[in-house]
């Protein structure tokens, strides 16, 4: 079945064969939100992006659009006693997925956040110092000491070495909720669970009204405040639609545990770039995968669990 | 006889004198300056504003949240004039519904300020878009919606008959009006919702937010309308009886109060066990981490709200129509900050994830907002005008406007 915005598509890149940037972005505008598509509509919002990926690249840029698996359930485990804080994988994933990199505040963003937490809470010498608080209580020790709280772009630390001796690591990036809030509060329902669990966005959808970044207790959602920074020449060009294909000014964009890869059976870049092996992945339905073992032997937790997100996002140690 | 009284009217709100072109130019030129910075929004994106990834919202939804409010305030003209038959009141209850449509429209004005894709807003319509009863931003959008609608068609409803001479069909109106004095409190319910409804903000999370939002609703709005009603017995012939006056000065100060004392109720709540989830409120009133931008911002509120209450309490500034605006303008200024930048901006400090980062709104946000603000005043002044008109008799069917001015 031809649908109108197919029509006009069509009709648009007919009349202008010459400006395929153009002619393309204004058929975008009349497409559906992803979820609805039918399998032909899927195709050609595939072909026109391509087309305008490539040119605007300057290299063959291929759009993924292959369903989730039957059977199949992402979950993610993080090993939090054997991570280094060394960053790798933030890196490896704004290069796996076409993250804005540029010199501007609000041009650089940043998937994964690496929270550095001071040993030095629990330090001797602040362990028995106490102050009085009002109306005579004495508060002792290191009670007061607002653990994790820091000023904006100290999570950004920048070390001779890793790890370092006062500090233990903690990363954070999307935890892909069963329930989340984020998806609730979306009123054009652009973003939403795919089948095999990760919380995915349609850019082409997404109006910019930020109700998901406020309603994330995890802060894992970034704003693009701009058109992305992304040089030619970094450019991933292995994409998928819901996943690291290069995203326009004014949507928001997270963690989607690169869908381009796993859904083809590949780990996520942050998973395989880990030095430690701190970051185990795999099918949450299946008992024989990494992560299932993980969570039957191991000490595993969530954050925030008080708010019933129930991540799929587990720490663990040994 | 509907497009006469389109001619009249229009005709009529056009013509002025140089104190009135100086008024409306002057706007103008705000309108200008917002049209232009909106086409930057749009061009360079949200960059151009102090926004981040941790604080994604500040001025603009604090002020949209803010004439939410006063949208809302009108009902404190309807509700008396129409449930307990306020004399005062009844003449110039049409003035109330034109201030609801104004700060109806400005508030859609925010709305398309503060996102990313303005261009895309048609994929919240339903058929053509998806429209997601699970968010309250959707429901926001449909409650604002019907209420401007609603003031819409009871007032200019009101203003035909009145121009044609005809009575108005009391079947029709009045459960209109009723539905639209239920809805008023809806709007500004939903929009507490939008906010409070997420546990990922603690400063927002509490289920005090919607009474509190009424109640500096119902001080702000009609502070503004007593402010209005003064200045167009001031400048036009248009006599707005004291009784009104007074009865609106009544509930403001109850409402301010009232807003007070739930102010102080959150602050005992909230630091008596000082958990991190009193962060937000510890950053407004003192600031965190050596961070103090907003501190001078609330405090500021307190003086003006506090100062406002005490002054309203003194007969002198109660009763003299001369004085009476000091307070309310207090009273206002001190309300829009307090549900604007002490609210919104707080929910984000610190970020969920402890980042304590600080919000300073550019000079673009200010333009947008003051051009926001002039359009509304724009549009208040154009339907102020014609409503007075219509109850003055300037404008009626059958008389030409010219003849009738003299």
């Amino acid at each position: 079945m031809l649908s109108v915005s197919s029509l006009m598509g069509t009709a648009t890149l007919m009349a202008q064969p010459g400006d395929a940037k153009a002619a393309v972005e204004w058929a975008e505008h009349f497409q559906k939100n992803y979820r609805l598509m039918t399998p032909e509509e899927k195709t050609e919002a595939r072909v026109r992006l391509e087309k305008r990926y490539s040119e605007e690249y300057g290299k063959k840029v291929a759009v993924d659009t292959s369903d989730a698996t039957p059977g199949m359930l992402m979950g993610y485990a993080l090993n939090i006693r054997k991570c280094i804080g060394c960053r790798r994988c933030v890196k490896a994933c704004v290069e796996e997925n076409n993250q804005s990199r540029g010199t501007r505040p609000g041009e650089r963003i940043e998937w994964i956040q690496v929270l550095r937490m001071e040993r030095g809470e629990f330090s001797d010498e602040k362990m028995n110092h106490g102050y009085p608080e009002g109306l005579g209580i004495q508060v002792g020790g290191n009670a007061y000491s607002p653990a994790g709280q820091v000023l904006e772009g100290q999570y950004h630390y920048e070390p001779q070495a890793v790890p370092e001796k006062d500090a233990t690591y903690m990363p954070i990036a999307c935890m892909q909720c069963e329930k989340p809030p984020c998806v609730k509060v979306c009123p054009v329902r652009t973003t939403y669970r795919e089948p095999d669990g990760p919380v995915v966005i349609d850019y082409n959808w997404c109006i910019g009204c930020k109700m998901c970044m406020g309603a994330c207790p995890y802060w894992a959602r970034r704003f693009n405040l701009t058109t992305p920074v992304l040089p030619k020449e970094d450019m991933n060009p292995a994409t998928h639609y819901l996943g690291n294909r290069p995203r326009m000014r004014g949507v928001v964009e997270k963690c989607h545990w690169c869908l381009q890869r796993t859904r083809h059976g590949r780990y996520p870049a942050c998973v395989e770039v880990c030095p430690v092996g701190a970051r185990k992945f795999g099918n949450l339905l299946d008992p024989e995968s990494e992560v299932s073992m993980v969570l039957a032997r191991k000490n595993v937790f969530r954050l925030k669990t008080e708010l019933n997100t129930f991540p799929k996002f587990f720490y663990f140690y040994d | 006889m509907l497009m006469s009284f389109v001619s009249d009217y229009t005709r009529y709100v056009l013509k002025g004198g140089t104190k009135f072109y100086a008024w409306m130019g002057t706007l103008s030129l705000f309108i200008v300056g917002m049209l232009y910075v909106f086409y930057l929004q749009n061009t360079d994106g949200l960059i151009v504003t102090g926004m981040t990834s941790q604080i994604h919202d500040g001025l603009y939804l604090a002020n949209l949240v803010f004439l939410v409010g006063v949208a809302a305030g009108a009902v404190t003209i309807v509700f008396p004039a129409y449930v307990y038959h306020h004399e005062g009141m009844h003449k110039v209850t049409v003035l109330g519904e034109m201030l609801a449509i104004s700060a109806v429209i400005m508030v859609m004005v925010f709305v398309f300020a503060h996102m990313g894709r303005p261009d895309r807003l048609w994929h919240m319509i339903p058929v053509i878009g998806i429209y997601s009863f699970s968010s309250m931003l959707g429901w926001d959008v449909l409650v604002l919606n019907g209420y401007l609608v609603l003031n819409f068609v009871v007032g200019f409803y009101f203003l035909y008959a009145k121009y044609t001479g005809k009575p108005v069909n009391q079947k029709i109106f009045m459960p209109l009006v009723y539905v639209s004095i239920v809805w008023a409190l809806s709007i500004h319910t939903v929009t507490a919702f939008l906010i409070a409804v997420n546990p990922a903000r603690p400063m927002w999370f509490h289920s005090m937010m919607p009474i509190r939002f009424i109640t500096t609703a119902f001080a702000a709005g009609p502070a503004l309308i007593v402010i209005a009603f003064l200045i167009i017995r001031k400048n036009t012939t248009m006599w707005i009886e004291d009784s009104a006056i007074k009865l609106l000065t009544t509930i403001v100060i109850w409402c301010l109060g009232i807003a007070i004392f739930l102010t102080m109720s959150e602050i005992v709540i909230e630091f008596y066990a000082r958990t991190e989830h009193a962060n937000g409120l510890y950053y407004l009133m003192f600031g965190l981490h050596g961070l103090t931008g907003l501190v001078p911002w609330f405090w500021s509120s307190v003086v003006l709200m506090v100062g406002a209450f005490v002054l309203f309490m003194i007969p002198a500034f109660r009763n003299d129509m001369t004085r009476l605006p000091i307070p309310c303008a207090m009273a206002f200024v001190g309300i829009w900050i307090e549900k604007g930048m002490g609210l919104i901006v707080p929910g984000f400090i610190p970020s969920p994830i402890g980042e304590v980062t600080e919000y300073y709104p550019t000079f673009v946000e200010w333009l947008m907002t003051l051009g926001i603000w002039a359009f509304g005043f724009f549009i208040l002044t154009i339907l102020l005008k014609g409503a007075i008109g219509i109850l003055l008799g300037e404008i009626k069917f059958g008389v030409s406007p010219a003849v009738a001015a003299k």
